[in-house]
């Protein structure tokens, strides 16, 4: 038996299911996390083209849902990964206002340069990662609920804060040149520069998480923490890091905003909390941790904002929306734990 | 008999007035099969957590390769060479078997910044080590652990122990939820584990695995070692009933045949609702 299938596996590690995927099958491809999010970007187009207009994929009609998945995708990412570690973050939702906020009062209000509005709107995003990571490794507490309360507090800081120091809830910002043409204009008049953010991202998160070292710890600490600590992965750091990264990117997507759009607003992301967790969802990434992937994630923000823009471009009310929406998270729940199954019990020949 | 690679010399730990273990001396020997045998609750789990250095010990001494050491924690001991194999323990389902053998040592390759994990040669490692150990069925590393029955993975995690230079392997109850064909695999694997010179601590409290594979035995009793004999010194019935805390089975199953007797040979439930 044993030099029967002795010459067998150096062939058979070459084969497929590579994330290069040269010369792939159809069923290597079924079992990768992303494959529900990329039938369900396919299923949504196809649905939108059926029944709305092919204006929907003209540069005018592209840019909306682009604009929408750009912004909700740097935020999805890192919201991804940590359900892939197995943690949560809803504290973004107050971080969003709390970028834009800062960056506006900083630098619109009191009329200090741009960058340093850029860098403290920044560092409150690392600042609140940071209490959001030390409170959940040091405390054991859900990250939910951690982040729950974080999402109340920053909140209430900004809202407070911002009656306290300007007197209103809605600040100017008037941003020079230079911070206008890297975060906050509109290429082609209607492409938000936030687009290109959002692809280098997704290049450097795919070459992080799928190639370099380091993607393999945040799956192993999703997968079993016990055991990941045991084979030497700092966990708490790498847990603090990841909070770190959600709430600064949240904060970065605020003030990307606040600069496009010349003021800050301090109600305005909490949607963003519920619709960066389904494109994660829709994306492939398990509840529950250890499974996931970046390119899944980024297709399942496209499918996302497809279905939240696409509406407009049918005869549909859009009130409908929500609906499908929500259809299409279930769907995407079931084919994406279909497939996980197919991953799990393939093996590459017999049983 | 080769010189012992771990001693325990009167080990005591007990947590706040409960004494836990108490008085444990023990000689670990490369190539040997340790045999730690004992009932729920016996202090098997503490002696082996104070082996891997999350526990110190309250009092008395442990060497390892003659010279006295006390663990800072279970890092230094891993590193010490001494490696715990917990049930399934080490292994993460939904990664595929190269990537989860290779978990925080990833193998790269590339330069500076732009280091990738090598894919390919983790797999070939992975594949080989665990096929080393006679796992032949896998075949490629691209598959997900989850997908391996119980026994694969428990050997999975053993083959990947002894690839990152274990000198010390503390099984802990591996065949437990295994079916007998599955336990079969992994006590072959514990076979093989000593034949390469390895000492492993095998703690179970099935006996017919002990009996399987062990050539010293170690029994515990509240926290003390009630029996230390090697192999072929005891029969299967003498080490059951030293187990069974110094109960003889025979004692039992006498108690159960008069239940049984006073009873209609029927269960008390079934007697009471006849009634």
């Amino acid at each position: 038996m044993n030099s029967k299938t002795a010459s067998q596996p150096l062939t058979i590690a070459k084969t497929p299911s590579a994330p290069d995927a040269s010369g792939f099958s159809i069923g290597g491809l079924f079992r990768r996390p992303e494959a529900g999010a990329f039938l369900g970007l396919f299923g949504v187009f196809v649905f939108f083209l059926v029944f709305g207009s092919i204006d929907f994929l003209k540069p005018a009609g592209a840019a909306s849902w682009l604009n929408v998945a750009a912004n909700l995708g740097i935020i999805a990412f890192p919201i991804g990964l940590l359900m892939i570690a197995g943690e949560l973050d809803i504290s973004i939702g107050s971080m969003i206002p709390a970028g834009s906020m800062t960056v506006a009062i900083i630098s619109g209000y009191y009329g200090l340069p741009i960058w340093i509005g850029i860098a403290a709107s920044l560092g409150l995003g690392v600042f609140v990662g940071l209490v959001n990571g030390f409170l959940v490794v040091r405390t054991n507490v859900p990250s939910l609920i951690v982040t729950l309360g974080t999402l109340f507090a920053v909140a209430g800081l900004v809202l407070g804060l911002s009656v306290l120091l300007t007197g209103t809830t809605s600040v100017a910002l008037k941003a020079p040149e230079l911070a206008k043409f890297l975060f906050g204009q509109f290429v082609g008049n209607t492409f938000q520069v936030i687009i290109f953010w959002w692809l280098a991202l997704t290049a450097l998160y795919i070459f992080v998480i799928h190639y370099s070292p380091y993607g393999n710890w945040i799956f192993a600490m999703g997968g079993d923490k016990v055991s990941a600590r045991n084979a030497g992965i700092p966990t708490a750091r790498l847990t603090i890091c990841l909070f770190v990264l959600s709430s600064t990117s949240a904060a970065f997507v605020g003030m990307c905003q606040a600069i496009l759009f010349n003021s800050a607003q301090v109600s305005a992301g909490m949607s963003f909390i519920f619709n960066s967790i389904i494109s994660v969802v829709v994306g492939g990434v398990l509840l529950t941790g250890g499974f996931g992937s970046i390119i899944g994630i980024f297709f399942g923000t496209i499918t996302f904002a497809v279905v939240n823009q696409g509406i407009y471009f049918t005869t549909f009310d859009r009130n409908w929306s929500s609906l499908i929406i929500g259809v299409m998270l279930l769907l995407a729940v079931l084919m994406n734990n279909t497939f996980r199954t197919m991953a799990l019990s393939y093996s590459p020949k017999k049983k | 008999m080769s010189t012992p690679i771990l001693k325990l010399r009167n080990i005591c730990k007990s947590f706040g007035p409960i004494d836990v273990l108490n008085d444990i001396s023990l000689d670990i020997r490369p190539g040997e099969v340790l045999c730690l045998l004992g009932d729920n609750g016996a202090g098997k789990s503490t002696l082996i957590k104070t082996l891997s250095g999350v526990y110190t010990p309250t009092s008395g001494t442990m060497e390892m390769d003659g010279a006295p050491v006390a663990f800072t924690g279970p890092r230094d001991a891993s590193n010490r060479g001494i490696a715990t194999v917990h049930q399934f323990g080490g292994t993460f389902p939904l990664m595929t078997i190269g990537r989860s053998f290779f978990v925080g040592v990833e193998p790269t390759k590339g330069w500076g910044p732009f280091k990738v994990f090598d894919r390919k040669r983790a797999n070939e490692i992975a594949v080989k080590a665990i096929r080393d150990f006679g796992i032949t069925r896998i075949d490629d590393g691209d598959r997900l652990v989850g997908g391996l029955s119980g026994g694969e993975r428990q050997s999975l995690a053993i083959a990947r122990a002894v690839h990152f230079g274990a000198k010390v392997l503390i099984l802990d109850e591996p065949t437990a939820a295994l079916g007998v064909k599955q336990a079969t695999h992994v006590l072959r694997i514990v076979n093989e584990a000593k034949r390469r010179g390895l000492a492993v601590v095998f703690i179970t409290h099935q006996v017919m695995h002990a009996m399987a594979v062990g050539d010293h035995f170690a029994v515990l009793i509240r926290g003390a070692i009630a029996a230390d004999f090697r192999k072929g010194e005891k029969t299967r019935e003498e080490i059951t009933d030293l187990m069974a805390g110094g109960e003889t089975m025979a004692d039992l199953e006498a108690q159960i045949d008069g239940y049984r007797q006073t009873h209609d040979g029927h269960p008390p439930q079934l007697a009471n609702a006849a009634v």
